[in-house]
């Protein structure tokens, strides 16, 4: 047992140096813009860069957008699932699994031909048609983590006495949908939500693809004209999915403490 | 009378859940189901739209197809055996190896993070640091006189992106193996232990023969993971690494095979590896799953 306790730590410190050294890699390059010092100058370059703030902010509406859609279709859609049509569940779950299975190049691809401006549904042919085409692009590429960590969030509580319990009450059920299932699954959605965040801001393919101005096509062109840039934004990119990470489990653990009382 | 009165009440609400469940099955129509089988369709019809098989035929004699799918199998197999057995050992130590308590939680937020950090900023993270001018090529040819561009290692090449790819592979296998392992009961290795096997017996007639489904499910989950990644590799290469994904970029932005139905074949590969890569996972997952109960 003393030579695998030897061979774990060996294990953890090899995989720690593969994993935290480009981090250290990333933002050491990133300090070295100006000669012979370090300095922060690439970070700010790259804030007053207003490209950067166009696409991110673009990429940030792109992703609450998501999130909002993404919730409206799948917190009902699990709720019925659950109360009457259980019968439907293993079809649901296998269309929510669908995106892991199909690239989301060939995705983006199918739509790109279906809805071309010439078809009998020209979305990509305004800019703000193809935004809602990027959106519905995004809440595809979401709906496995989305739809699994509501699933999971709304057969943790009790559906059925839930509804009951309000419809007593007189509630109809929109209103039993959206304030009494919605709050009680807060958490769930929010999980999805930030794990959806993390996934939308810096993606690339489905927004160069229906050639929108969002931030992952302007990472690319960063990445492929200036030196020092691309290690800042690689670094900020690395905070934001921390951030997004870090605010799931604040979330998850809110809700530990408010149920142990 | 209550059961009487509850009847009607019931119809009506299924009706309603009928009317809840259907945006969800037709936005999944409209933006999952219908375009890809659009993409399957023109696979097997010529310019004209007659019936054919010429395409699919041209996957494989066409080099150019070949050599992308070959090249995109390699880098994937490649990442996915090495994440695999990487993530394996490392969630080993975390779970079973005895390391103190903080490390556990400590690499499963890790690796939470890291699963996630892919596309784009991965890229320029690994041209930072394994670049010609990265941190660690300087570093070792400061204080070691150590270039590793002169042993023929190139970050823009078939090793280097499999370098880059494991960054979130080895993760997701943490992720997903980390379970299985917990699920190993003390009991199986206090009953072998009892019965005279040692802790090499152990592993090879008991937690192997239970883990295996988990292990080789997962490696393959992480092949169609790779399989199907693009920016990463569009943003270290460029197009000088011919993986199939690239090629698939560059055939909807410009027709660079010259055939649109050959495109939709390609694309039509691709869905039939990661299917059946994600589809053996699935029924692995499901056999593991019997002794997690």
């Amino acid at each position: 047992m003393k030579q695998a306790k030897l061979g774990s730590w060996i294990a953890i410190i090899v995989g720690s140096l593969y994993f935290i050294v480009p981090l250290i890699g990333t933002f050491e390059f990133s300090m070295r813009m100006r000669r012979g010092e370090y300095s922060f100058a690439a970070y700010r370059v790259v804030f007053a860069d207003p490209n950067f703030q166009a696409t991110f902010a673009y990429s940030t509406m792109m992703a609450l957008a998501t999130i909002v859609i993404g919730v409206v279709l799948v917190v009902p859609t699990s709720y019925w699932i659950q109360l009457r049509l259980q019968k439907l569940r293993p079809l649901v779950e296998f269309i929510t699994l669908m995106p892991l299975v199909i690239p989301a190049i060939v995705i983006v691809f199918g739509y790109l031909r279906l809805y071309n401006s010439s078809s009998i549904l020209p979305l990509t042919a305004s800019a703000r048609s193809t935004d809602l085409l990027l959106a519905f692009s995004y809440v595809t590429l979401a709906l496995p983590y989305m739809y699994r960590a509501v699933d999971t969030g709304m057969r943790a509580i009790d559906v059925r006495t839930l509804t009951e319990a309000a419809e007593n009450l007189g509630a109809g059920w929109p209103t039993v949908l959206f304030r009494v299932i919605l709050p009680n699954v807060r958490v769930a959605i929010l999980s999805g939500a930030f794990l959806t965040f993390a996934t939308v801001i810096g993606e690339f393919t489905m927004a160069s693809l229906l050639n929108r101005p969002a931030f992952g096509p302007y990472l690319q062109l960063i990445g492929a004209n200036r030196a020092y840039e691309p290690s800042a934004l690689a670094v900020i990119a690395f905070v934001v999915t921390w951030a997004c990470m870090g605010l799931i489990n604040v979330v998850g653990r809110g809700k530990q403490i408010k149920a142990t009382p | 009378m209550l059961s009487r009165r509850a009847q009607p009440v019931q119809l009506g609400q299924t009706a309603w859940a009928w009317i809840g469940v259907t945006p969800f099955f037709v936005f999944a129509l409209m933006f999952l189901i219908v375009p890809t089988l659009y993409l399957v369709v023109g696979a097997f019809q010529d310019p004209a739209g007659n019936f054919t098989l010429a395409n699919l035929v041209q996957l494989f004699t066409q080099s150019s197809i070949r050599s992308a799918y070959w090249i995109s199998i390699k880098v994937s197999l490649a990442s996915a055996t090495f994440g695999g057995l990487l993530g394996f050992a490392l969630a080993y130590a975390a779970v079973i190896g005895g390391l103190p308590q903080w490390i556990r939680p400590t690499l499963m937020t890790f690796s939470g993070v890291a699963s996630n950090f892919a596309g784009l900023p991965l890229a320029f993270a690994f041209l930072a640091t394994l670049g010609r001018t990265g941190l660690v090529t300087t570093l070792l040819v400061t204080f070691f006189d150590f270039n590793i561009y002169s042993t023929g290692f190139n970050l823009l090449s078939f090793w280097g992106l499999t370098l880059t790819y494991l960054y979130f592979q080895i993760p997701l296998m943490v992720l997903i193996i980390t379970p299985a392992l917990d699920g190993l009961k003390r009991e199986w290795r206090e009953a072998s232990a009892i019965l005279g096997a040692s802790y090499w017996e152990y592993w090879r007639y008991v937690a192997l023969p239970i883990l295996w489904p988990a292990i080789i499910g997962t490696t393959l989950l992480l092949f169609a993971n790779s399989f199907g990644a693009i920016a990463t590799a569009y943003a270290l290469t460029g197009s000088s690494l011919n993986i199939v994904t690239i090629l698939l970029y560059a055939q909807i932005r410009g027709d660079v095979l010259h055939d649109p139905n050959l495109g939709y074949a390609l694309a039509l590969g691709m869905i039939l590896v990661t299917g059946l890569s994600n589809g053996a996972y699935i029924w692995l997952r499901a056999r593991s799953d019997r002794w997690q109960r």
